[in-house]
């Protein structure tokens, strides 16, 4: 596994590997989020309370769920970085952080946009609402500490600690349906033994959420290439890459 | 080992007391804030009531992070942080100590000042009580919550607003189970579970904290 692993580290490696993966990444997602959600938006039936408005899960809640796994992740790459001194990690790390503020905003704007026919207002204090509001906050302290340093190696270490630190929130957001009997709803489909959802709603809900994954992953490769070729911008095989680049394009 | 934890504790406090204005300062800010709150939601003492524990616990949180800049910034400028570090003494006991020392010169006088704060805001002798218990335990974590930030913005120009930013999210649980405490306690009601997760927290915090500092200001050294 570590002989297997390892390689990686090195940026050039890492570029390639990235470069494999990203088409079948943006592949599979493109595949899961049109199937997902069409079936999840036109096909499937109403909910007997909620009507037509509950379609509106098959966004919101893989963006949520999707919110807080990226952060994991994040704070995932950020402690392999520190152990084992690997600079590819703090670049996985920071290409996740605008992804995951981006699926924090999507997941609190759906929100927002479901909760105004349902509760009668965009905006309610609650225990959920308020501790993914906080995850916004906290990607965007991660990206501003980022951006505030001059030496991005230095700068990738510094974001690691406070995406670590900033973990503890996790739990906090996971399990504040059940620690405070606020208004959002519990836990649909984390029930292993028996999801309170109908089957024929839950399938496009599976199906978006593997597609967001993948979106998440397919973007998040994007960035990391881009963060590699930024920083290694003067190393020869780097330069080696943009000519024949500028080759294939000179023979077109 | 105990000689240098005396010498970092007896030389960060005479430097504190030295250098009483940045002392009385956030004490001051404090104090202004909770008495713009009457004048600004007006004076009833229901209203006052209703909102002065969080209107105490914002204060604390805002001036703190005034202070919190203090913590490590002139050992930074003057290179004692660097010796520090090539000292081969044990950086995380460093860090604690200092840690400590800035809870003793920046939130005891908090705490002193609390009584005062109570009466302005009209809270009652319950409500104080669960104040004075969460103020206790949760600005200790201000302190090495705080350190940890201080210690990643240090070497930044400039690093004020940012280390704002990087820490108001993180305080914001704090917050949270802190009033709810003192909430339970206006109603007459057990507030022992808010103040448990608050010393967890704590007792996390004192575990973990110093070797993030440690790890932090070398970052920062670089």
């Amino acid at each position: 596994m570590w002989k297997w692993l390892h390689p990686y580290a090195k940026t050039e490696r890492a570029y390639q590997l990235c470069h494999t993966l990203q088409p079948w990444f943006w592949g599979i997602s493109l595949v899961c989020l049109l199937v997902g959600t069409v079936w999840g938006l036109a096909f499937v039936p109403r909910d007997y309370q909620q009507g037509d408005s509950f379609r509106i899960i098959y966004i919101h809640v893989p963006s949520a769920m999707l919110s807080m796994s990226t952060y994991v992740a994040m704070a995932i790459a950020a402690l392999v970085g520190m152990v084992w001194q690997w600079r590819t990690a703090f670049m996985a790390m920071i290409a996740m952080a605008p992804v995951g503020a981006a699926m924090t905003f999507i997941a609190l704007l759906t929100g927002a946009a479901w909760g105004k026919p349902m509760w009668g207002a965009w905006w309610v204090w609650d225990a959920r609402l308020t501790s993914e509001l906080i995850l916004l906050f906290l990607y965007f302290g991660i990206i501003a500490l980022y951006s505030a340093f001059e030496d991005k190696q230095q700068a990738g270490k510094a974001a690691g600690v406070m995406a670590l630190v900033g973990v503890v929130n996790i739990p906090i957001i996971h399990y504040s349906v059940e620690w405070w009997n606020t208004l959002h709803q519990g836990a649909t489909i984390t029930k292993l033994d028996k999801p309170s959802i109908a089957p024929e709603m839950l399938w496009p809900l599976l199906i978006n959420l593997a597609g967001f994954a993948m979106f998440i992953a397919a973007v998040t490769l994007m960035r990391m290439k881009n963060e590699i070729i930024r920083r290694e911008m003067q190393r020869p095989w780097v330069q080696k890459m943009a000519q024949q680049h500028a080759g294939k394009r000179h023979a077109l | 080992m105990s000689g240098v934890v005396k010498g970092v504790f007896s030389r960060d406090l005479a430097l504190a007391f030295r250098q009483k204005s940045e002392l009385v300062q956030p004490l001051m800010f404090l104090l202004m804030v909770v008495s713009l709150f009457p004048l600004g939601v007006g004076p009833g003492p229901e209203t006052l009531q209703r909102i002065g524990p969080g209107v105490i616990w914002i204060a604390a949180i805002l001036s703190s992070l005034l202070g919190m800049e203090r913590l490590f910034r002139d050992d930074f400028q003057d290179g004692s942080l660097e010796q520090i570090i090539l000292s081969g003494q044990p950086l995380y006991l460093v860090a604690g100590v200092k840690v400590l020392c800035h809870w003793l010169v920046s939130f005891l006088p908090l705490l002193v000042l609390s009584p005062l704060l109570a009466l302005f805001l009209n809270l009652t002798v319950d409500m104080y009580v669960a104040l004075l218990v969460t103020l206790i335990l949760g600005t200790p974590l201000l302190s090495l919550v705080g350190a940890i930030a201080v210690g990643l913005t240090v070497g930044l120009q400039r690093g004020g607003l940012l280390l704002a930013l990087l820490l108001i999210p993180i305080f914001i649980p704090l917050l949270i189970f802190a009033t709810s405490a003192v909430d339970s306690a206006a109603l007459q009601l057990p507030y022992g579970a808010q103040v448990a997760i608050i010393g967890a927290m704590l007792m996390l915090a004192m575990a973990v904290a110093p070797f993030a500092i440690a790890y932090s200001l070398k970052v920062s050294q670089n």
